[in-house]
């Protein structure tokens, strides 16, 4: 399918169905982050709680059993850090 | 000629959603479109029609149910009148976008405040511009003909777009008129099975209704108004078909006695009739003066109406409705807007008038066809209009 920028009316189906279910995995919600979640490893219990308030389902589980945020989606909300055993997650600027 | 029932035609409309094999009716009953959707309740409750009659809490939920029976496939009826129409507004709107081929009787009534009951065209100009094809009918016998249209144009694969029927309250709805039905065979020789162009299928999952972001909205916009546009070959095809059925002739813009005239009135529904008379009055008087009527409202027949309008001098807008502090009447503005920058651009003079139920009559058209020989002795502007009869 085409990237929505390419898209020209045309190309759009009668009524705006959306005829590919899923296909909201393509929108880059990360685009509306200013804050980014940072992970201090160290502190780090590797329980998961963050992986579940996740509002977005944007935080993955690393091989090393680690969790860590699919910046592709990531909104940065914040939900994470503030809800985390441990408080290793600091929310820092996008601009840093 | 075939026989002719003398008929309500409230009930003759109802007959004929009925023998167009309507699948599923959701409505809410409203002054003055009960009788219709009463009738439809009978057919569905005595057996004599095979539907689903879903007698919704509100008229909000009337165009739900109808957004969720068309888009899986059913054939889809209803049909409401003003505050009843501005209950159901937002789901009016979607219903376009999502390109639902519903039918919608728009029993004309004026809306509120002061609240009335009675008869203008505020309600339907209230949503003007709701994406959805808009025609008015003029007697019974149209309504009932465009019934039958009404669904044939709405299900066209090359349309697939819900359409409104107007037709004025009370001087239709409860008048009893003599009309010709259809025959099954006729119905079924020119209504064809629906097959819709997206069904809810759970073997092709669709997702109906979804968000639509900065980055497509535009483009779901311009899609939706090449629609409208683009159904207007479909329209006229459809009335010619029509016109082999039976006989009756329509067009988006049709004509009484305009050949030659120097002033044309330009009219929408029912009041058609009465200015039709006034008409041959003045012609007998030696006055050149011809009737245009504005059958199809939406998509807005330009050409066909420059056609109809012909060499005319001036036209005389009738409005049944206001647009406040603005242009006067919405119909005005519109056929202002289709002859400006044209050659030998028409006069147009705007007389809102019969605004809820208030009667007007042959002698009124008359007086206002004086009245605008006197206006355009002198400067008419695009905004100028009149609000004919009000007590000063
Ligand atoms: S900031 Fe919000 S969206 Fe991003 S990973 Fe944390 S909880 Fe999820
Ligand atoms: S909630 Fe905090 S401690 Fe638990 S896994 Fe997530 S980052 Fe690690």
């Amino acid at each position: 399918m085409k990237s929505e920028e390419a898209l020209s009316w045309k190309d759009l189906e009668v009524g705006c169905v959306v005829s590919q279910p899923g296909n909201a995995s393509q929108y880059r919600t990360g685009d509306w982050r200013s804050m980014r979640p940072v992970v201090h490893r160290d502190h780090c219990i590797r329980c998961g709680v963050c992986y579940i308030f996740c509002p977005d389902m944007a935080i993955r589980k690393t091989d090393e059993g680690y969790f860590e945020a699919d910046l592709y989606y990531c909104k940065g909300c914040g939900i994470c850090a503030q809800e985390c055993i441990t408080g290793c997650i600091s929310m820092v600027p996008e601009e840093e | 000629m075939r026989k002719r029932t003398g008929i309500e035609v409230s009930i003759a409309a109802a007959e004929a959603v009925g023998s167009a094999n309507v699948d599923v009716i959701a409505a809410y009953p409203i002054t003055p479109q009960t009788h219709i959707v009463e009738h439809l309740s009978e057919l569905v409750n005595n057996g004599e029609l095979d539907a689903q009659f879903i007698p919704v809490e509100s008229e909000h939920s009337a165009m739900s149910v109808c957004c969720g029976s068309s888009a899986a496939g059913a054939r889809t009826f209803t049909c409401t009148s003003s505050q009843g129409l501005a209950l159901m507004n937002e789901i009016v709107f979607i219903a376009a976008t999502l390109r639902l081929p519903i039918v919608m009787i728009l029993a004309n009534r004026s809306l509120s405040g002061p609240l009335s009951i009675w008869n203008d065209h505020t309600d339907v100009m209230s949503i003007r511009d709701c994406g959805w094809i808009q025609v008015f009918a003029e007697t019974g016998q149209e309504v009932y003909d465009h019934v039958m249209f009404a669904f044939k144009v709405a299900e066209n694969p090359k349309v697939s777009l819900p359409v409104i029927l107007n037709m004025d309250g009370f001087i239709l709805t409860h008048v009893i008129e003599p009309i010709e039905f259809w025959e099954p065979e006729q119905v079924s020789g020119y209504l064809p099975t629906f097959k819709p162009v997206n069904a809810l299928d759970p073997d092709r999952p669709t997702t109906v209704g979804a968000f639509g972001l900065p980055g497509i909205f535009t483009e779901a916009k311009k899609a939706q108004d090449m629609a409208l546009i683009e159904s207007k070959p479909e329209i006229i095809k459809a009335w010619e078909e029509l016109g082999q059925v039976t006989g009756r002739h329509y067009r988006p813009v049709e004509t009484h006695l305009a050949e030659g005239a120097e002033t044309v009135f330009l009219t929408m529904g029912s009041i058609g009739q009465t200015v039709a008379m006034a008409v041959e009055t003045l012609r007998e008087r030696g006055e050149a003066v011809g009737l245009v009527k504005l059958r199809l409202w939406r998509p807005f027949p330009f050409e066909e109406l420059r056609r109809a309008v012909g060499g005319a001098k001036r036209i005389i807008v009738i409005d049944r409705a206001i647009s406040y502090g603005g242009t006067g009447g919405p119909v005005a503005s519109e056929i202002r807007a289709a002859f400006y920058g044209e050659e030998n651009m028409p006069v147009v003079t705007n007389f809102l008038c019969g605004l809820a139920g208030r009667d007007v009559t042959p002698d009124d058209y008359i007086a206002m066809y004086q009245q605008t020989r006197r206006m355009v002795a002198g400067r008419v502007r695009q905004e100028d209009y009149v609000i004919y009869g009000v007590r000063e």
